[in-house]
């Protein structure tokens, strides 16, 4: 079974249709890739998929279950990430507790266990900590851990985004435009990046990207739309020289 | 005495405005209203039934509540309660929207409020208001319950709910994408404050023993704005510092409205005084230290440690 199927996915506002019979099929641990040029309605897929827009046609099937209609933060709950496009840090707090952050979602403690220090919830922070911590060595970001995210580097803040979305412990993750404002050797340390934490947490990962080059080399199969309309999809070999994909990139 | 207490009171709902306004970032402009529901529910129940008649002259107060007469803390407590119900309530509208107009709701909810208060003649005496309230607030009550609230919440803000408070108030669309319901987060914040608001209008009842709707305007809102806006948004220890700051302050400039000679010029009392030097001193806060005298900063042991260090250290240099 797919891990994450949608069919004949479509939303529009109000008369402009921004997508339409979207189709995907990615398998669990698939590293995919959505491409198209601007305003091909990628980052519209992304917030349906993510809850913050409602689709207006078709389902969104995430290991068989129907996701439509559920907020945000119950779709997150149900084991899928994102990043932003412009990246949406907590910039007044600090790295450490921006991952963990990412962890509280899935507390279990009520708010007076937490004021009232009880042992459950302590214990649970204990592992929250640690599992940050354990994050944080991971991709990198151990040193920074007690400054402020606002004031990382723009790389680091990329890598820290990153970090956040797998705290939630996602089965998918959903990139939108990781390498956006990274120079080529930047870029390349997030290819090996994305495929370390693809390798290490066994996760499914759906990237929008516009630099052809980070998804030609890092994803198995990419989907490509214009216009709200996919016009091709395949392994990256075949896409690349699809005369649709062409026309829309260079025109005719 | 009594500004000792007014201080306890004012650090009392200050602490926790700064809950839903700093550590929460939503403008909540309607604190007065829950400080005014406490107040009332705390004053109707200590007052015994012979107060009662003598206060309701136009229409009489309605029964049970004309007879029920309880122990100041349990009013306080169902004060607090009152408070607290009304948040509930009022949260589910309050937060469909944010920012100004979130601001705007709460404004209104407090105006709603007091026009109930003023016309709701015969649960509130209208705007007679209510007389000869016992002076319960003493010194271990206004103190005892502004230590518990600071501590409440401190231990809620410094705990896995308080950076989830945080994070909504950095970035709401990221916090949902982390898993956190926001909704629920900001109306469980929203509802404390509204029930310490309500204990701490309870105590601000029998401290002054005489309330009416006019005490409850938006200007008690606006004060408890200043307070923490210059305490600095966030910060507990801030609105602490700025509480006593503003309430002591309140009372020693007095002295400006009074009649006086200075350098041989005969001045005139002039009343309002006291809150142009206010406003200067709001000015200078808000030029100097945009962020408030203590922007996010908390005190803590360590840091204290520290900086006792550095000072030893300087001395010794």
């Amino acid at each position: 079974m797919m891990l994450l199927e949608t069919r004949n996915l479509g939303r529009s506002f109000g008369g402009l249709l921004a997508l339409d019979e979207l189709n995907l099929k990615i398998p669990e641990q698939g590293l995919y890739g959505l491409i198209g040029p601007n305003g091909a309605g990628k980052t519209t897929v992304f917030n349906l998929l993510s809850g913050f827009l409602q689709p207006t046609r078709g389902g969104i099937f995430f290991n068989g279950v129907n996701l439509a209609g559920l907020p945000p933060e119950q779709v997150t709950l149900r084991g899928i990430a994102r990043t932003f496009q412009n990246i949406r840090l907590f910039g007044e707090l600090s790295v450490l507790d921006n991952v963990l952050v990412g962890c509280q979602g899935r507390s279990r403690a009520a708010w007076w266990q937490a004021a009232l220090r009880c042992p459950g919830y302590l214990q649970e922070e204990r592992e929250f900590v640690a599992r940050s911590r354990a994050l944080l060595e991971e991709v990198g970001l151990a040193a920074a851990a007690h400054d402020k995210a606002g004031q990382l580097p723009y790389g680091h803040q990329r890598r820290l985004e990153i970090t956040r979305a797998l705290a939630t412990n996602p089965r998918l993750l959903l990139l939108d435009e990781p390498a956006a404002g990274l120079n080529p050797q930047e870029t390349r340390e997030l290819m090996d990046f994305l495929r370390a934490i693809h390798q290490e947490h066994g996760l499914t990962i759906l990237v929008i990207e516009h630099n052809l080059r980070l998804v030609m080399g890092l994803c198995q199969h990419l989907t490509v739309l214009n216009h709200g309309l996919t016009i091709a999809a395949g392994p990256p070999a075949e896409v690349r020289r699809h005369p649709e994909v062409i026309r829309a990139y260079l025109g005719k | 005495m009594r500004l000792l207490n007014n201080i306890a009171v004012f650090i009392t709902l200050a602490v926790s405005y700064n809950l839903i306004n700093g550590v929460c970032g939503q403008l909540h402009l309607g604190p007065n209203a829950f400080i005014a529901l406490g107040a009332y529910t705390a004053a109707l129940l200590t007052l015994p039934p012979a107060e009662k008649v003598a206060n309701f002259l136009i229409t009489p107060l309605f029964w049970p509540l004309s007879q029920i007469t309880l122990p100041f803390p349990l009013a306080l407590l169902a004060g607090g309660l009152v408070a607290a119900a009304c948040g509930f309530l009022t949260g589910f509208p309050v937060f469909r929207v944010r920012g100004d107009y979130l601001a705007i709701v709460t404004l209104g909810f407090g105006e709603v409020v007091r026009v109930l208060a003023n016309n709701l003649q015969g649960l509130t005496n209208g705007p007679l208001g209510l007389k000869g309230l016992y002076p319960y607030t003493n010194l271990w009550w206004s103190w005892g319950v502004a230590v518990a609230t600071v501590a409440c919440i401190t231990a809620l803000v410094n705990s896995g709910y308080g950076r989830a408070l945080k994070a909504i108030r950095e970035d709401e669309t990221a916090a949902r994408a982390m898993g956190l319901n926001a909704f629920r987060h900001l109306l469980l914040a929203y509802i404390l404050s509204a029930f310490f608001f309500g204990v701490g209008g309870g105590l601000l009842a029998h401290l002054i023993t005489t309330i009416s709707p006019s005490l409850f305007t938006f200007f008690l809102t606006f004060n408890l704005l200043i307070i923490i806006v210059v305490g600095g948004l966030g910060s507990t220890t801030g609105a602490v510092l700025a509480a006593i700051l503003f309430t002591a302050a309140g009372e020693w400039l007095r002295v400006v409205e009074e009649p006086q000679v200075l350098l041989g010029l005969h001045i005139p009392g002039i009343p309002g005084m006291r809150m142009v030097i206010f406003s200067l001193l709001l000015l200078l806060v808000i030029i100097y230290c945009r962020r408030g005298l203590l922007g996010s900063r908390e005190f803590s042991w360590g840091s204290l440690n520290r900086f006792c260090r550095r000072l030893l250290k300087y001395d010794a240099s």
